[in-house]
């Protein structure tokens, strides 16, 4: 149920179908007409829930990806893994609470974790910037992917952040380049690496633990050059066009895959993700489990060239000899 | 990633923009010391002031002049063309935006990639120009550099690569933008791997998904002086921590003093910086 504060809007029919519903089940004793009326509601929330997440328009995914009920890394350490160890500290300057990494169990399988962290209560957030890594996160996560692919443990990445962190230290301790670099040392771990992006895929700071040999997305997450904001105050000339950046942008899961930015899409619970934390990490499970299974059959060799030609192929352009007017 | 074409003007690091109503062509003021300066005699110093060394906009067209042996340049890629694979409309279309920059700067997009000679050492080379939709990356500035970084790495050349972008990944091109920095990232990685030297430098500006992949990842990374280098955008930080920001903040100096770059080299230096390097690193 969400939190009151933080209601969306085009949620509101689903929210008075969920109230009705609740006073119907706290009802007692249930009459014969009572329990018909229950069956009848349960049905009405269950039909108007699937029209209006059928018909979200890309802001409105955009919003329910940075609802505050959301699941975030924490839950899904919780609720997909067996255990999280955490391992802490870049070595090098600090340990990022935005960008947090482990030891995890996946069933029978020995994996290395890395995710961003949002933080629930207003003292985790303020800890973890809201999910944006400084460049001690990154470097932390490219040292612990270096020990899990020394001792051949696969890697699990799961994305969720509003951006990098944009800062005057951020700047001094070499944003920019530990995102790069991060990237680089990526292309060439001989793991298998799979990332999901859960919640906000937010440019570079989402793409710096992005590559991977499968990329997948919750189905009401989404994946961006740039936050629709900070589009529209480039290119509208002010923040209040955001809807407008955000159709533009083609960020929503369908358009990820159709552009072959994503490899898979998992379905969310109906509702979207906060209605149903388990179920929703129930799929990624699944999901993360049938896909380590596939990529575990793949010989080293085999699966860095695949991983390589993944990224390769990506881009739209036409290829048309010079006219004589360009030159 | 994506940096705004509004955020980074061809301005100094000190805040000075051009001043209006100086003649055009015969003079032109400096956005350095705003000091009205002949413009052959900059073009003399390779567009750098004559009073104050500040270090103006340079072509990619130019660069290949002031970097290569005359006459060695020869084109990889041209025949790539942008597309518009988002139907981007934002006040105006995307489609629209290519073609109007295509006419007033007489490039396709905002690289060229080819191969040439450096004091007669042979190299593959690269260069974004910031005035063509603020020198942003999309697909085919991505699927250039990493053409050009896979020749590099068959026909075992030292890399140059000097990048101006203000723009970062351009937003038009969306998510396919975002993707062309893990593209050439993994492509410099193999790169390495085989050996390759890789030599990036950096001009005003620097900024965003450009600097957040490739220019960061050369094996030395030279930067021309008082360039404006960083990842987000000096507005965008402004707005998140709603206090002034130091001066010389992301300039070239600042990231020389932070540990981000190797030197700082002026322009009419780097060819011969290049050439040592390459010799150096027995390329
Ligand atoms: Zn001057």
């Amino acid at each position: 149920m969400a939190s009151e504060a933080f209601r969306l809007d085009f949620e509101e029919p689903i929210y008075a179908l969920e109230k009705r519903v609740r006073q119907l089940e706290a009802t007692e004793p249930k009459s014969a007409q009572l329990h018909e009326e229950l069956r009848a509601k349960r049905r009405e929330l269950a039909d108007v829930t699937r029209t209006v997440y059928s018909q979200l328009d890309a802001w409105q995914i955009v919003r329910v990806a940075r609802y505050p009920d959301r699941p975030k890394f924490s839950d899904y350490t919780n609720m997909v893994f067996d255990e999280f160890v955490e391992l802490h500290g870049d070595k090098f300057y600090g340990d990022d609470r935005a960008l947090q990494t482990g030891f995890a169990k996946l069933n029978e399988y020995k994996i290395l974790l890395v995710g961003h962290q949002k933080g629930k209560t207003l003292k985790e957030r303020n800890e973890c910037y809201f999910g944006c890594a400084h460049p001690e996160g990154y470097r932390k996560a490219m040292a612990k992917m270096r020990l899990a692919a020394k001792f051949k443990m696969p890697i699990i990445c799961l994305i969720d952040t509003p951006g990098a962190y944009p800062g005057i230290g951020a700047e001094e301790r070499g944003q920019a380049q530990v995102i790069a670099e991060s990237m680089f040392t990526m292309s060439l771990l001989p793991v298998p690496i799979i990332c999901v992006v859960i919640g906000e895929g937010g440019s570079g700071g989402a793409l710096g633990i992005g590559v991977g040999d499968r990329v997948g997305v919750l189905q009401f997450a989404y994946y961006s050059v740039i936050s629709p904001e900070g589009c529209a105050g480039i290119l509208w000339k002010s923040h209040k066009f955001a809807e407008d950046a955000a159709r533009a942008l083609r960020l929503t899961s369908d358009n990820l895959l159709e552009l072959g930015a994503v490899d898979d899409v998992i379905e969310e619970p109906l509702g979207a993700a906060h209605r149903n934390p388990h179920q929703m990490a129930t799929r990624l499970k699944i999901y993360l489990l049938r896909t380590l299974r596939e990529l575990l059959e793949i010989p080293e060799e085999e699966l860095l060239a695949r991983r390589y030609a993944r990224f390769r192929r990506i881009g739209h352009f036409i290829e048309e000899a010079p006219a004589c007017d360009l030159d | 990633m994506a940096i705004g074409q509004s955020e980074t003007p061809a301005r100094s690091p000190n805040g000075a923009r051009p001043k209006r109503g100086v003649p055009e062509g015969l003079w032109l003021a400096c956005p350095g010391c705003s000091a009205t300066v002949f413009a052959k005699e900059t073009e003399r110093c390779m567009n750098c002031c004559p009073e104050c060394d500040y270090h103006m906009y340079v072509s990619a067209r130019d660069r290949i002049r002031h970097v290569l042996d005359d006459g060695t340049f020869e084109e990889w890629d041209a025949e790539l063309l942008p597309a518009d694979p988002l139907g981007f409309i934002d006040k105006k279309r995307y489609i629209d935006r290519l073609a109007s920059e295509q006419a007033r700067t007489g490039m396709r997009d905002a690289a060229l990639t080819g191969c040439g000679m450096i004091r007669a050492r042979r190299v593959a080379f690269g260069v974004t120009d910031s005035a063509f939709i603020m020198g942003s990356m999309g697909s085919v500035v991505g699927e250039r550099l990493t053409r050009l970084v896979e020749r590099a790495t068959e026909q075992d050349l030292p890399l140059v690569i000097i990048s101006g972008s203000g723009g970062g990944a351009r937003m038009h091109e969306g998510i396919l933008s975002l993707m062309q920095m893990a593209k050439i990232s993994a492509a410099l990685a193999r790169f390495s791997e085989m050996g390759g030297l890789f030599i990036s430098v950096l001009t005003n500006p620097t900024m965003g998904g450009v600097a957040a992949s490739f220019a960061s990842l050369g094996d030395l990374v030279y930067a021309e002086p008082k360039a404006l280098i960083g990842f987000a955008g000096p507005r965008t930080i402004e707005a998140t921590i709603r206090i002034e920001l130091p001066e010389g903040f992301q300039t070239s100096e600042f990231l020389l003093e932070h540990g981000y770059i190797d030197r700082i080299v002026r322009r009419p230096d780097l060819k011969s910086e290049i050439a040592r390097t390459i010799d150096y690193c027995g390329k």
